[in-house]
């Protein structure tokens, strides 16, 4: 991403704006490696998110709520500053069952952005990259109603 | 994970059978974390989101995560084939395609719906819709497929 540093919002503010959304904080969701264009998050394996009591599998929603808020921050980190951004749609790939006990990030990078729309690709996984437990793709709207991470302060 | 006489399924099987829905949500921690519950009415099954403050992803409006706004759909989902099918085992979602429509407003309750589009023997394709007021203006709206075998 090309864009001057000036005009857009300061990764630091997006990292912390986001982890403080009441949502992501009762998940536990960490934003550990915010860049331009792309982010990775983390959510811990925790009992209350279990979906199936009888495997320990966590709930596939937590992987939609950790994809949809690592896309967002993606989306954030390339749009103007004072811009807000919605999500339009998404889109979760289950590719494997998620293994109980171990914590689950989730990749999310921006591949292209218009005036109007920011378009996101990305992957949960959970021992190493290469092996990636769902895929997720989504786009974001860029404008007036959403989600804007100045309207906090 | 939990020894008992009797797995989950057939737990939630003998639910089924005795109309207990509303109990199958206490089997699912996830389902109490986010505040889900499920009705049995005429029109079938019905999936409700309770309002919760811990559940916003967005102070400005404020709205749901959307997040949460995609399990809900993806619960109502897997939840109508249980209640709709005759199924021998838990059927696992291969994937979903939620399409966010209108603000989901935080602390309202939602509601959703599902519709099986499509029931195979190995796969199933469910329609579910979500809304607050008005059934007529969705908030959100998602297609998923199911493996049933």
């Amino acid at each position: 991403m090309s864009a001057d540093e000036t005009t857009r919002y300061p990764l630091d503010t997006i990292r912390t704006i986001l982890e403080r959304l009441p949502h992501v904080e009762a998940l536990g969701l960490r934003a550990i490696e915010m860049h331009r264009g792309s982010c990775l998050f983390e959510v811990q394996y925790a009992p209350h998110l279990v979906g199936n009591l009888e495997t320990g599998v966590i709930h596939g929603g937590v992987i939609t709520t950790l994809m949809d808020s690592a896309g967002g921050a993606a989306a954030f980190s390339v749009v103007p500053a004072g811009a807000s951004v919605a999500t339009l749609d998404l889109r979760i790939d289950y590719l494997k069952q998620a293994e109980p006990g171990k914590a689950i990030r989730g990749h999310a990078e921006c591949y292209r952005q218009t005036r109007h729309v920011v378009f996101v690709k990305g992957h949960a996984y959970q021992d190493s990259t290469d092996d990636p437990i769902a895929h997720f793709v989504a786009s974001f709207m860029v404008g007036s109603v959403g989600f804007a991470p100045d309207a906090q302060q | 994970m939990h020894s008992s006489d009797t797995s989950l399924f057939e737990k939630i099987m003998h639910l089924k059978a005795a109309g207990e829905f509303a109990a199958i949500s206490a089997l699912i921690p996830y389902s109490a974390f986010v505040g889900l519950e499920l009705v049995s009415d005429e029109g079938g099954l019905l999936t409700i989101l309770r309002g919760k403050p811990s559940n916003i992803g967005n102070t400005t409006i404020p709205a749901v995560h959307g997040g949460v706004v995609g399990a809900m759909l993806e619960h109502a989902g897997v939840m109508h084939i249980i209640h709709e099918c005759d199924i021998a085992r838990f059927p696992r979602i291969i994937n979903i395609s939620v399409d966010y429509l209108r603000p989901c407003i935080g602390n309202r309750d939602t509601f959703a719906r599902g519709y099986l589009i499509k029931q195979g023997r190995s796969v199933s394709n469910v329609r579910v819709e979500a809304w607050q007021d008005n059934p007529q203006r969705p908030v959100a709206a998602a297609h998923a497929h199911f493996m049933m075998g």
